[in-house]
């Protein structure tokens, strides 16, 4: 007796994945985790430091061995890093403009300076890392380190940090961009359990302590380079370079 | 005006039965022919809208907040009943229908009560169907709880929302066919007149409140589910936009308006505390299965609870009612409470209050019982109260909450003027002069989803569908009348705040024609009630203009309505020369000061004919014929 | 008790809003901050001045009209508070008190502190519902639904569509109300069904209302007056991935 069944949701045509709310933010969530496994892991791999020139520089030859996987990594980075930003610009002016006339008071409660700054701590960050692929990577704006080797005959990376680091200004560059990457991550890593729904009511708080801490740590661990060089616990290496 | 109430023949569970096979049906292919204009979109008005335009029939749907999940149905706490018998306690159909009549004193219509009792099984299953979160067993099975005083557990219920979650249900139900083009939903726009064409209601003319705009809608048949009228208290337990104008504008066009003096006043609210105060706020009954109720023996005794010993107290529902104790109805329970505070022996700044005092219960199951039974409640009451009642005795006092009176309905649920369909708390038909706990929720689902869809076809059947424009002249007309109406209410330009005259009116009204009545007090509101009218007319001062909103035009259309609508309550009150359930005429009452019914002259529906403003209704008599049931003596001793 | 206010006044949708300056004398500390504003409203009608509009019903923090920031939150800095439910004995004697409407583009001012919330009503008509008609339903007890499930299913269906989610989020997303929508049907067998295709239907209107996108900065959960977790949010996105995933 009813009248003729038509199905109301699907009067909504599902939009594609890139184009919802919840799409965009999945793809800086999958985006977001590639870059927190590529912090820790540079940050892992940069500590080696601490363990000697040998150390270090034969980490970085073997990275250099992988050849055509490295080159994929990279590029895959790439991507990453511009669909991360791509979609971090377009959430930022949707959510600006979502509303127009701001309030005169606003009180804050559970959102961070972090959770509300990302937009700008992930530009800054973005704008280091271009300075620190042409300096350490691609080697351009200090061409000299090209030339470093070591008594092996491999690029002697571990020289070219300690004479990196020593000059005061990159250091302090460097320390303020882990701090706005520290910064950046302290709400990040929730953000991302949050977004692909691996949470529940027990886990928000302790994904929130737990985004705090690997903050903390990323920010040591980064930190603790251009410090120890400064503090000459990393030195050149005994009868100078090369 | 002829009263013809439709019932039909033949054994009681077999009515209903008998009537849906005798109405006439319409055709599937003919339904989009038809259109309906629902106004309200609480429980009964959104469960209609949404089930009529299912069957195929066009709806408009209206209502006066901004989006229809806000219709205070919302406000319901404790739960909804139904005849399932799922706790093997002894239930059915014929024990609901017995204990809905009888708790309404004999005062209803059977068929209409029993039909009640029959589709109240059916509204579970849909709403659990919609997904209605109903309390659960660990089995996975439906919960239940005794609530009100019944002698078996049938109330269903949503954590202390069940009016909330079963109005989300129904509000999901004609969301979906919103979504699907088959109901157009008019939020911000509030009902003004019935327009009648040959006799039959066949449209509204209506003011968009956000525009200010007035505007004409027909149809072929009109619904009203717009609620009761107890802000004609001003205080009162309903949401402050609650009104009675839809009602009683259909009233001044020819709808008989049945018992208004039956209004319900609930025990357990928060007392009056100031005049600013804006609402008297329910506690859920249910806090009388643990609470003991009692007032200082001593007058005016302005102790703190705390110092008042153990045999200087009175308990007075355990001590009058012995074997119901504190959980003696909400009539005479509210009236207790009265009597209490009239007699010096109230407690609290205003001496209207009663104590309800959890101590023993405390001591006896610990702090923890308490708290997980009732601690959102103890919570809302130190929110607002600023006292831990945990600590110090909870006051109280009676609230007006709900009314069974209201237009006058036969079988079909259709007023006395052809086409115009009431359902809900603005109908009079199920309730009788009392209403028990957990039967408003089922009334207004019953109403919307299982009768009207039925009746209106028949309606609809037998006039057939007429595709009436609104340009027509009677539509101009009225919208003429409504927008003269309007201009004068802006040209009174008097200094009082339409407000002041609403807290005037609730004063009169409680004071003569709440709890208790008398011939005396009900004679006087008959004097005071004109004279407040006419000085509203001269001083009410509404400000701004028609353009856009403006609340200030709202409650001042609103009140003028009050002020005229007390006088039809206290006509009935008056005639009623007895005391039935809600309604307590202080002659009529035995020597221990209980209500003495009179069934011989007054087992009557009193149906009031609009006759003028100013000027005394005509009262029709529709005799209730009762064929099941023997008229009984409530006793709660 | 006396307070100082300032409360936005605009005209109607398109005049142009300002703060404006009132004095609250000798309130009393058991009043609810709307009774507050009646007080106010009322000196005002006797002066002659249109009085403050906002919306407002039950006053007993269920029907989620009222919809006011106050100080900079969203019904106030009591926690689990409807504005109607706030009472002026939470402000102290001679306090500023700024009122503003729940901003945002999606709520677009009708007058002063009143808003549109229509676009909540127009996703819940995308989706939020179980397609059934009336009639004809099995046994309500045919189908058990264990408690946890019935319980959390009810969690998020206390959710009174009061729309101070959007006010506290800094990106005015509607994430927190749709999510307790999605996720009360998605905790039922009778929801279960269409589960894939309402999240996909309530999500595409979400966005087409102009909501802002959820950055999961949790203001929204603390400013719930009713207290749905954003666990609600996390198991919308789980839904949304699947549908996504498999309905394809």
């Amino acid at each position: 007796m009813s009248a003729v069944q038509v199905d109301t949701m699907s009067v909504h045509q599902p939009q594609a994945v890139y184009k919802t709310s919840i799409g965009k933010k999945i793809i800086m969530a999958i985006t977001g985790i590639t870059f927190v496994g590529f912090i820790t892991g540079h940050m892992l791999g940069n500590l080696q430091i601490f363990l000697g020139q040998d150390r270090l520089n034969a980490y970085a030859e073997a990275l250099q061995g992988l050849g055509a996987l490295l080159w994929f990594i990279r590029a895959f980075l790439l991507a990453f890093i511009a669909l991360h930003i791509i979609f971090a610009i377009i959430l930022y002016f949707e959510n600006r403009s979502s509303r127009p006339i701001r309030n005169v008071r606003v009180h804050n409660i559970e959102s961070s300076l972090a959770s509300r700054t990302k937009i700008f701590s992930g530009l800054l960050i973005f704008f280091f890392v271009t300075y620190h692929l042409l300096h350490f990577t691609l080697i351009v704006t200090n061409p000299e380190y090209a030339a470093l080797k070591d008594s092996l005959g491999r690029h002697d990376v571990y020289s070219m940090m300690i004479l990196g680091f020593q000059n005061y200004i990159i250091s302090g560059v460097y320390i303020l961009a882990i701090l706005s990457l520290s910064f950046h991550l302290s709400h990040s890593v929730f953000s991302l359990f949050q977004t692909l729904g691996l949470n529940n009511a027990a886990w928000v708080p302790r994904l929130r302590m737990i985004s705090n801490i690997f903050a903390v740590l990323i920010f040591i661990g980064y930190v603790s380079i251009p410090v120890g060089i400064l503090f000459n616990l990393a030195k050149l290496p005994e009868g100078g370079l090369l | 005006m002829k009263l013809d109430a439709q019932t039909p023949s033949g054994p009681l569970p077999e009515k209903w039965d008998k009537h849906r096979f005798e109405m006439k049906l319409v055709n599937p292919a003919n339904k989009r022919k038809y259109s309906a204009l629902v106004v309200g979109s609480g429980l009964a008005g959104a469960s209609a809208a949404a089930s009529l335009a299912e069957l195929g029939y066009r709806v408009k749907c209206f209502c006066f907040q901004d989006s229809s999940r806000r219709a205070h149905s919302i406000g319901a706490q404790g739960g909804i009943n139904a005849a399932k018998n799922y706790q093997n306690d002894g239930d059915s159909i014929y024990r609901l229908f017995f204990d809905t009549i009888k708790g309404g004193d004999f005062r209803s219509r059977e068929s209409n009560t029993y039909r009640l009792a029959q589709v109240s099984n059916d509204i579970i299953d849909q709403c659990a169907a919609q997904g209605v979160p109903f309390a659960r067993e660990y089995g996975g099975t439906l919960d239940n709880r005794s609530f009100g005083g019944a002698q078996v557990s049938r109330t269903f219920y949503a954590r202390g929302q069940t009016g909330q979650q079963l109005l989300l249900g129904a509000y999901s139900a004609l969301s979906r066919q919103i979504g699907l083009g088959n109901v157009e939903m008019h939020p911000r726009t509030e009902m003004q007149e019935v327009v009648l064409i040959d006799g039959h209601a066949k449209g509204i003319v209506v003011r968009n409140l956000a525009t200010g705009k007035l505007e004409s809608y027909a149809a072929d048949a009109v619904i009203l589910a717009t609620g009761g009228y107890m802000r004609v208290f001003d205080l009162s337990t309903m949401g402050l936009q609650c009104n009675v104008t839809a009602a009683y504008r259909a009233y001044k066009k020819g709808a008989a308006f049945a018992n208004p003096c039956y209004t319900q006043i609930h025990p357990t609210c928060i007392p009056h505390t100031g005049d600013y105060q804006s609402k008297l706020t329910l506690m859920s009954e249910s806090l009388r299965n643990d609470g003991r109720i009692w007032v200082p023996k001593k007058h005016n005794d302005d102790r703190p609870p705390g110092q008042i010993p153990e045999d200087e107290r009175d308990y007075y529902l355990e001590r009058k009612y012995p074997s119901f104790g504190n959980l003696a109805p909400r009539d005479i329970s509210s009236r207790s409470a009265k009597e209490a505070c009239d007699d010096g022996r109230g407690v609290g700044p205003t001496k209207y209050g009663v104590y309800l005092d959890f101590a023993d219960a405390i001591n006896r199951l610990g702090k923890n019982v308490i708290e997980q039974r009732y601690g959102n409640l103890f919570d809302m009451y130190h929110l607002i109260n600023d006292e831990d009642p945990y600590k110090v005795p909870m006051r109280i006092y009676p609230a007006a909450h709900y009314a069974m009176g209201g237009l006058w309905v036969d079988y079909n649920l259709m007023s006395t003027i052809p086409g115009l369909f009431v359902l809900g708390e603005a109908n009079f038909s199920d309730h009788g002069a009392n209403r028990l706990g957990a039967s408003a929720l089922m009334q207004g689902l019953a109403d919307g989803y299982f009768v009207i869809p039925y009746t209106i076809g028949n309606y609809f059947a037998r006039v057939g569908a007429q595709n009436i424009s609104s340009d027509r002249k009677e539509f101009k007309e009225v919208e003429g009348q409504v927008d003269e109406r309007i201009k004068k209410l802006f040209a009174i330009n008097g200094k009082r705040t339409v407000e002041s005259f609403h807290k005037e009116l609730g004063q009169i009204m409680w004071e003569h024609c709440g709890m208790a009545r008398n011939e005396t007090g009900l004679k006087k509101a008959l004097e005071r009630i004109p004279a407040l009218r006419e000085e509203f007319w001269k001083d009410a001062r509404v400000l701004g203009d028609t353009e856009g909103m403006n609340v200030t035009i709202e409650r001042a259309g609103r009140v003028a309505d009050f002020l005229e609508f007390a006088e039809i309550m206290c006509y009935d009150a008056l005639d009623r020369k007895e005391s039935c359930g809600a309604h307590f005429r202080e002659e009529y009452q035995t020597e221990e000061g209980e209500a003495l019914r009179n069934d011989k002259d007054f087992a009557y529906v009193s149906a009031w004919e609009f006759k003028g403003v100013g000027n005394k209704p005509e009262l029709h008599k529709e005799k209730l014929e009762f064929e099941s049931v023997e008229l009984a003596t409530r006793s709660y001793k | 008790m006396n307070v100082t206010l300032y409360i936005w006044r605009q005209k109607n949708a398109h005049a142009k809003g300002k703060m404006e300056k009132y004095e609250a004398r000798d309130l009393s500390p058991n009043m609810s901050f709307l009774e507050m504003l009646d007080v106010v409203n009322e000196d005002l009608i006797t002066q002659g001045v249109e009085p403050i509009h906002f919306d407002h019903d039950c006053r007993e923090g269920i029907c989620g009209a009222c919809s006011l920031v106050i100080n900079g939150r969203p019904h106030g800095k009591q926690h689990a508070t409807t504005t109607c439910e706030l009472r002026m004995r939470h402000f102290k004697d001679g306090d500023t008190i700024y009122v503003e409407p729940f901003r945002a583009k999606a709520f677009p001012i009708v007058k002063d502190l009143t808003v549109d919330r229509g676009a909540m009503d127009r996703i819940m008509q995308a989706g939020g519902f179980v397609s059934v008609n009336t009639g004809g339903m099995p046994d309500a007890n045919a189908i058990p639904i264990s408690k946890k499930d019935s319980d959390t299913a009810m969690d998020a269906a206390a959710c009174i569509g009061c729309g101070a989610c959007v006010a506290a989020c800094p990106n005015a997303s509607a994430m927190l109300f749709v999510a307790a929508k999605v996720s009360h049907l998605a905790y039922l067998p009778q929801g279960k069904v269409e589960a894939k295709k309402r999240v996909q239907a309530i999500v595409s209107q979400m966005d087409k209302e102009g909501f802002g996108n959820c950055t999961n900065h949790l203001e929204c959960e603390a400013a719930c007056p009713k207290e749905i977790s954003v666990k609600f949010i996390a198991k919308m996105n789980r839904e949304y991935m699947r549908s996504s995933v498999v309905s394809k």
